[in-house]
């Protein structure tokens, strides 16, 4: 049994009389790629925050390589090797797509306590933001235009390279496909999954197709408690998941 | 190119400044032109938290006070011959009066910073208020040093090799040291830590998600700002010979920021572009009429409203740059 | 006990100013998000107008009249004019267009009325003083004033809690969203509630008149004060605004009391005098600054 890079166990988060969080566990292998889908309103964005550090749980525990992160930061976790993406797209937007990722290299280079050297012409974090931006297929022409003026698609490539300059062991994805068009997330499926085997990745997804394509292991997620966990085929064949999805359907 | 020949025109211009006042025969010109450099000053520093780092501070002018107050006080012991405390012997001279009051400004600075930095949005521009009125009680009730009276310093600092009585000499250390603040203040803007700053103020929550805790980055513009704008305090307190609490009010911190606002928020000139148009207004306008706040005031207005970008942004549509 | 219990009753006089003044400024930040600066000019305009209503006329009611129009037109006229294009600012505009403001009143009341500060008579039925605790005689004009401000705290409460327009203005500092969602005028409801609180900054300032000298910049001292009792009660909620304008009141007025009687133990006596003064000056914001450092987004936090 190889020792899980994430394990998240008896998690609860109650706000007011919902519990959002209901005494979940759930753990991510060393190079999978663990997908976690659900009705809306099933607890995914809530679970995400506090896997990430935005929400402190009520009860249970979050250990990240190891590490009791349970109460520590946002910044704490990504320096432990925590990536996240959003589902919109947080950027600088009045930065160049080079800059938004060299400021990630940097951040990743160490404190930024350096007052005189002058960053924007620093070949030791352009030369890797670069590259980040090759790997993730970044049109070369469009990377001195502002975030501002791109589009949705441009800046959920943008914001991957940006996650990839920290060098994670473990990519939580917030719903990678929003907001893209068919083309886009045909595009977006290979990007990841030419990175297997790389990071680890929890993908939080509602295109049930690029889920089905992409992910070794799925969980459930129905009213804050993850109901069934297997590969596609066993999901597939869940009668408990065939009746939430259902449910919704029929609402 | 265009903007490298306007910055060295408005250089050389401000060099020969004394030189042409006299030509005018106006003497009390330089003496004007002194008090609007400091006033650039303290607003250059503000700048660097306010359009680089996007903090609202509303009380900047407690770190212009302190940095004249210390002036004073080092002017007033050494006058007394006696120690503050019976420790720390007075000074007139500006060598030690000038790194005394950014090092005072600045511990201000940390320790008001550490607390305000806590909160954000309109509790952090409230409570950086209460800070600075806190400081302004506190020197109204300091009978000793003058009160709600103000000091006067009777002498101006003493410089080796320079004579500040004389008021050309004075206003070209004060614009020798106004340039080098600036040059220091560019290469931090532009500097790991100066994209760090910038990047808090366009997204902090995307700053946490590259693994940046944005809080002491924030302290430590917030205490480089503090220390900018004791120098400009303490130059401005040898320029007047005098301080008084007024110069830590809240009118004086709302002046400060309006100053970076008309001149271009987040602009290496626009302080002190914004200093010049602010002064030259109320004198202009003061000429209209004693009631010239009456007329200020909706400029004010009508620049906020409308002047996106201030004086710099102006002057960039001018001469056909392009902002990058 | 007789001195602690004229200075209780002191702070909860000022207490009631700053909440009149407090209500409104919460309001329009919770439902407009907008800081208002100016704020303390439509304290100072009601205070005018009633003072030259009341030297014009003679008559305590039209002054009270003439204040009030004089607050509530010059707040409607502000919102029409300025205030309507800040809503969708950041702070920064909003704190620099009313700083603006303020130049602007403040240089117009010396035009029109100079700057000698103007005293005003209070009405003859409230020359005297009562004794509500037995052996403390207290000016009666004053127990008016805490009588009309807790009348008016009562009314807003009912107006808040019991109506269909309270319902809005309490969803409205909630969920902004969820209200424009609902199809509701939301610029009528915005100027309604601007409109009421320029009324009860320029009753406020009417009321002041008698007190304190009607004089320039007689806005901003107390509109400091009433930011930090809005900071310290929670932005946008009433209740905190009443609770933080007792506190701050009461606060204020007692250190203001008893600190220079305390230093005079320990200095001589004009030093202390000036130095209790200036501790005492610093004192709410001490308190302010305690609150937020316990509790970021003060003690009713209105937005969750």
């Amino acid at each position: 049994m190889v020792e899980p890079i994430l394990k998240v166990s008896g998690l609860v988060k109650r706000f007011g009389g919902l519990t959002a969080t209901d005494n979940l566990s759930l753990d991510v292998r060393p190079g999978e790629i663990h997908a976690l889908i659900g009705p809306n309103g099933a607890g995914k964005s809530t679970l995400i925050g506090q896997l990430v550090g935005e929400i402190t749980p009520d009860a249970g525990s979050v250990m990240f390589l190891g590490h009791d992160v349970t109460r520590a930061s946002v910044p704490a976790r990504v320096k432990l090797g925590l990536g996240r993406s959003f589902q919109i797209v947080q950027l600088l937007d009045e930065e160049t797509a080079l800059a938004n990722v060299a400021l990630a290299v940097q951040a990743h280079a160490g404190h930024s306590f350096r007052f005189w050297r002058r960053a924007d012409a620093d070949e030791r974090l352009l030369a890797p933001a670069r590259a980040l931006l090759d790997q993730v297929d970044f049109p070369p022409a469009r990377r001195a235009a502002r975030v501002a003026d791109m589009s949705a698609g441009e800046r959920k490539v943008l914001e991957l390279a940006m996650v990839l300059a920290g060098g994670p062991r473990l990519l939580l994805l917030d719903e990678p496909m929003a907001g893209l068009g068919a083309g886009e997330s045909i595009r977006m499926t290979d990007t990841l999954r030419a990175l297997k085997g790389g990071p680890a990745m929890l993908l939080v997804e509602h295109d049930m197709e690029a889920v089905f394509a992409l992910a070794d292991r799925i969980t459930v997620l129905v009213y804050g408690r993850a109901i069934a966990t297997g590969t596609a085929e066993e999901i597939r064949a869940n009668p408990a998941v065939q009746e939430a999805y259902l449910a919704e359907e029929g609402a | 190119m265009r903007e490298k020949i306007a910055l060295a025109l408005l250089f050389a211009a401000a060099v020969a400044l004394p030189l042409i006042m006299r030509a005018l025969d106006l003497p009390g010109g330089t003496g004007v032109a002194t008090s609007i450099l400091c006033l650039a000053f303290a607003a250059s520093s503000l700048n660097l938290i306010l359009g680089h780092g996007g903090m609202i501070s509303f009380g900047h002018a407690a770190y212009y006070g302190i940095g004249a107050y210390t002036v004073g006080i080092l002017w007033e012991h050494f006058r007394q011959q006696e120690p503050i405390f019976g420790l720390i012997p007075g000074t007139d001279q500006l060598l030690i009066t000038l790194p005394a009051a950014m090092l005072t400004a600045g511990l201000a600075a940390a320790v008001i910073g550490a607390l305000s930095l806590r909160t954000s949005g309109v509790q952090f521009i409230m409570i950086t208020l209460a800070f600075a009125q806190m400081l302004f009680f506190l020197f109204v009730g300091l009978k000793a040093y003058g009160g709600d009276d103000g000091m006067t310093i009777r002498r101006r600092n003493a410089v080796p090799g320079l004579d500040l009585r004389d008021v050309d000499q004075l206003y070209w250390l004060v614009l020798g040291l106004l340039c080098a603040w600036l040059f220091l203040q560019w290469r931090i803007v532009g500097s790991r830590f100066g994209r760090v700053l910038e990047g808090i103020r366009q997204n902090e929550r995307r700053m946490r998600a590259i693994g940046i805790s944005p809080y002491p980055y924030k302290l430590a513009a917030f205490v480089i700002a503090g220390m900018g704008a004791g120098a400009a305090g303490a130059l401005m307190a040898n320029y007047m010979r005098f301080v008084s609490p007024d110069i830590m009010s809240w009118q004086k911190s709302g002046e400060i920021m309006v100053v970076v606002i008309l001149g271009g928020i987040g602009t290496l000139l626009g302080p002190v572009l914004g200093a010049i148009a602010l002064q030259g207004l109320e004198f202009f306008l003061g000429g209209i009429t004693e009631h010239w706040a009456i007329i200020l005031g909706p400029i004010l207005v009508l620049v906020v409203l409308f002047g996106r970008g201030g004086i710099m942004a102006l002057i960039r549509r001018l001469l056909g740059v392009r902002h990058g | 006990m007789a001195l602690l219990a004229e200075q209780l009753l002191n702070g909860l006089q000022l207490g009631v100013m700053l909440f009149l003044l407090a209500a409104g400024l919460t309001l329009v930040f919770g439902i407009m998000g907008v800081i208002n600066l100016a704020h303390g000019s439509l304290y100072m305009v009601g205070a005018f107008g009633a003072a030259v209503t009341a030297q014009v006329t003679g008559s305590w009611w039209l002054a009270l009249l003439g204040g009030l129009l004089a607050a509530g037109v010059t707040g409607l006229l502000m919102e029409l004019v300025v205030l309507r294009r800040l809503y969708a600012r950041d702070h920064l505009d909003q704190v620099l267009a009313t700083f603006g403001l303020i130049l602007f009143f403040n240089q117009l009341m010396v035009l029109l009325f100079g700057r000698q500060p103007r005293f005003v008579a209070l009405p003859a039925w409230f020359t005297g003083s009562v004794e509500i605790i037995p052996g403390v005689p207290y000016p009666s004009y004053r127990l008016l004033i805490i009588a009309v401000g807790l009348a008016v705290a009562a009314g807003l409460y009912v107006l808040i809690q019991r109506t269909r327009v309270g319902m809005l203005v309490r969803a409205g500092a909630t969920h902004r969203e969820m209200v424009r969602a609902l199809g509701v005028d939301i610029r009528l409801l915005y100027t309604l509630v601007f409109g009421l609180g320029a009324l009860l900054a320029g009753l406020a300032g009417i009321m002041a008149g008698p007190v304190f000298n009607v004089q320039i910049g007689m806005g901003e001292q107390i509109l400091i004060q009433t930011f930090v009792v809005v900071v310290i009660g929670g932005i946008g909620s009433v209740r905190g605004a009443l609770f933080g304008a007792l506190l701050v009141g009461v606060v204020d007025t007692l250190l203001r009391g008893f600190v220079p009687g305390l230093l005079r133990g320990l200095l001589d006596a004009s030093q202390a005098d000036a130095l209790g003064a200036a501790l005492s000056s610093m004192g709410v914001y001490v308190l302010m600054a305690l609150v937020l450092l316990i509790k970021p987004r003060g003690i009713f936090p209105a937005h969750a």
